[in-house]
């Protein structure tokens, strides 16, 4: 029986957190990504959790402890958002390149400058190709389910990678909403006890971690690396299915609205695929065929499935949270249309739109907006300019 | 989606007005309600004008959006009257509550033609008889309840005595003071 609670998305987390009980979480606060080691920390202090709680001076700290407990083989989390996120580069690709699994909650907010602390994609969409895995949530629900199998998938034996659960700043992190949470008991036996295969502390096995990694040796390393990723598809795969199998919610690679006979479609990340499903089911009312797919996973990128879904549309709309500043388009824009080229899928015409920077609401009239959009995509036969904004003021010059 | 709620709160930083739009979602929430209890983050400061907003609904709410066109506005100082367009969007088939010490014939001709359904509360008399100080949050909880009807007034109260106890575990000597502003709140309202 699942308990019936209503959260916020960073209280949704913090108790993912307390359920699977960490052996070390480091963290530094920054908004909006704060109160996931505030909440944790009185879980620490009131002990119900005996994590070890380290808080340090910076994120590139937070990174580092991270990366120092993961090697010695604990279980280890950390939550942060844009500029910590950013302080955090360098040993992003260092915990993905040392194969050290660890989840941590990335409230996405826009990344300084200027300085802006709400809710965009700039900070997770610069580290897609940090070598962490990224889930992506549009509710607290989702980003409480999310975090508890990313577990399980990071440390899967064929994975062996951090993973990052990206949810919307305050949009998900502070709003309270419903939640069914799982009982203590079924997370801890569906975590299950990390055991990795090499570690630190083992004294029965003496080894080093990173260390020179000259010509000879570091390309078939980033082979391995790469081949974690790949095989990371499969285990989310699996790990959802048990979680299904727990639960009752199904967790796919991506998920599809309304797709089935969708002559026009959105893909969209987080909290605005919830907005756009009502503004689905308000068009389908009036006979217009829209659907909407939301990619549950950015890392590895469901690419194939993606394009599958896209194949009979006419036109899509994919809309990206983060500008590119590529000349060119948004992330989820150049990756899905690539994906679409590859699979064969290339009779359908396509738009990006970069919509909500820095916080900038996103109403059902934007939504509406970009259906109509397609609609006049599709009568035209062309798409003048496929690099588009939704709701910029005074438009694009 | 025809029994969802919207409900849009004006306040100034530091009136509570967040806290209330939290109190009223765990309300609803323990009526069985999907809800959504959110403010709308700016450069918070004392006595900056802020919003929250609470979507309340029989069904799963999806829409995450700012509240546009509300069902009620909650306007918790009415020294906002001034500076913000409080009824915009509101739906004429909704209502307004206002904390002010004025009738809602009064504060009418301060509200851009708005035609719906006017109501005022001296949430400050409320609050300084009940509480002994300036709260006006609790007051205008049990106001938007008892305007917007949205659940049993009694139920509501049995629900807040269980969500102050949690609330204010450390103080407890505060609970009866501020059930006893909302039991005179849900009878001060003028319309």
């Amino acid at each position: 029986m699942s308990i019936r609670e209503r959260l916020s998305g960073n209280e949704a987390v913090a108790n993912a957190m307390r359920q699977i009980n960490p052996d070390v979480v480091a963290a530094f606060p920054i908004t909006p990504s704060t109160e996931v080691p505030q909440y944790f920390s009185t879980f620490v202090n009131n002990g119900s959790v005996d994590t070890e709680f380290v808080p340090v001076e910076s994120e590139h700290s937070a990174m580092s402890a991270c990366v120092g407990a993961a090697a010695a083989g604990a279980r280890v989390m950390t939550a942060t958002s844009a500029n910590g996120l950013s302080l955090m580069w360098e040993v992003l690709y260092i915990a993905s390149s040392l194969r050290l699994p660890m989840v941590m909650a990335c409230v996405n907010r826009a990344v300084s400058g200027p300085l802006n602390i709400h809710n965009d994609h700039s900070d997770s969409m610069g580290a897609r190709d940090s070598g962490w895995v990224q889930l992506y949530c549009e509710t607290n629900q989702e980003a409480y389910d999310n975090f508890i199998m990313a577990t399980r998938i990071a440390e899967h034996k064929d994975v062996q990678l951090p993973v990052m659960v990206c949810y919307d700043g305050f949009i998900t992190s502070h709003s309270i909403e419903n939640i069914e949470l799982i009982e203590d008991d079924v997370v801890k036996n569906f975590v299950g006890e990390y055991h990795p295969e090499h570690y630190l502390l083992n004294r029965e096995e003496p080894i080093a971690v990173g260390p020179l990694d000259v010509q000879p040796y570091l390309f078939e390393h980033k082979y391995q690396q790469a081949n974690g990723m790949r095989n990371a598809a499969k285990v989310i795969k699996e790990v959802s299915e048990e979680f299904e199998k727990l639960t009752g919610r199904k967790y796919e690679f991506i998920e599809k609205y309304q797709m089935d006979d969708a002559e026009y479609a959105i893909v969209v990340l987080n909290s605005t695929a919830g907005t756009a499903k009502a503004v689905v089911d308000d068009l389908r009312a009036k006979g217009v065929k829209a659907g909407l797919v939301k990619p549950r996973m950015f890392r590895p990128f469901p690419g194939k499935e993606i394009a599958e879904a896209l194949k009979n549309v006419k036109a899509v709309a994919i809309m990206d949270k983060a500008d590119g500043l590529n000349g060119v388009g948004g992330p989820l824009f150049t990756d899905v249309t690539s994906a679409m080229v590859v699979n064969g899928v290339t009779d359908v015409k396509v738009v990006n739109y970069i919509y909500g920077i820095g916080g900038r609401d996103v109403r059902t009239t934007d939504i509406e907006k970009v259906y109509s959009d397609l609609q006049e995509i599709e009568a035209a036969g062309k798409v003048e300019d496929p690099y588009r904004y939704l709701g910029l003021k005074g438009g694009r010059a | 989606m025809s029994n969802l709620v919207e409900i849009r709160w004006h306040g100034r930083g530091g009136q509570g007005a967040k806290t209330a739009s939290l109190l009223l979602a765990d309300a609803a929430f323990n009526t069985g309600k999907f809800i959504q209890g959110f403010p709308e983050y700016g450069p918070e400061r004392m006595g900056a004008p802020i919003t929250a907003y609470n979507r309340i609904s029989d069904e799963k709410i999806t829409v995450h959006s700012n509240i546009y066109e509300p069902d009620y506005v909650v306007v918790v100082d009415d020294s906002l009257l001034e500076c913000v367009d409080v009824t915009a969007g509101l739906k004429e088939t909704g209502a307004i509550v206002i904390n002010t010490t004025k009738t809602p014939d009064e504060v009418r001709p301060l509200l851009k033609g708005y035609k719906g359904r006017v109501c005022t509360i001296d949430a400050k008399k409320v609050s300084e008889e009940t509480l002994g100080k300036y709260f006006p949050n609790t007051p205008m909880l049990a106001a938007i309840v008892k305007v917007s009807g949205i659940m049993d007034e009694q139920v509501f109260l049995d629900d807040m005595v269980e969500s102050f106890k949690h609330k204010f575990a450390k103080k407890p000597e505060v609970i009866d003071g501020n059930m006893a502003a909302l039991r005179m709140a849900l009878n001060e309202i003028k319309e």
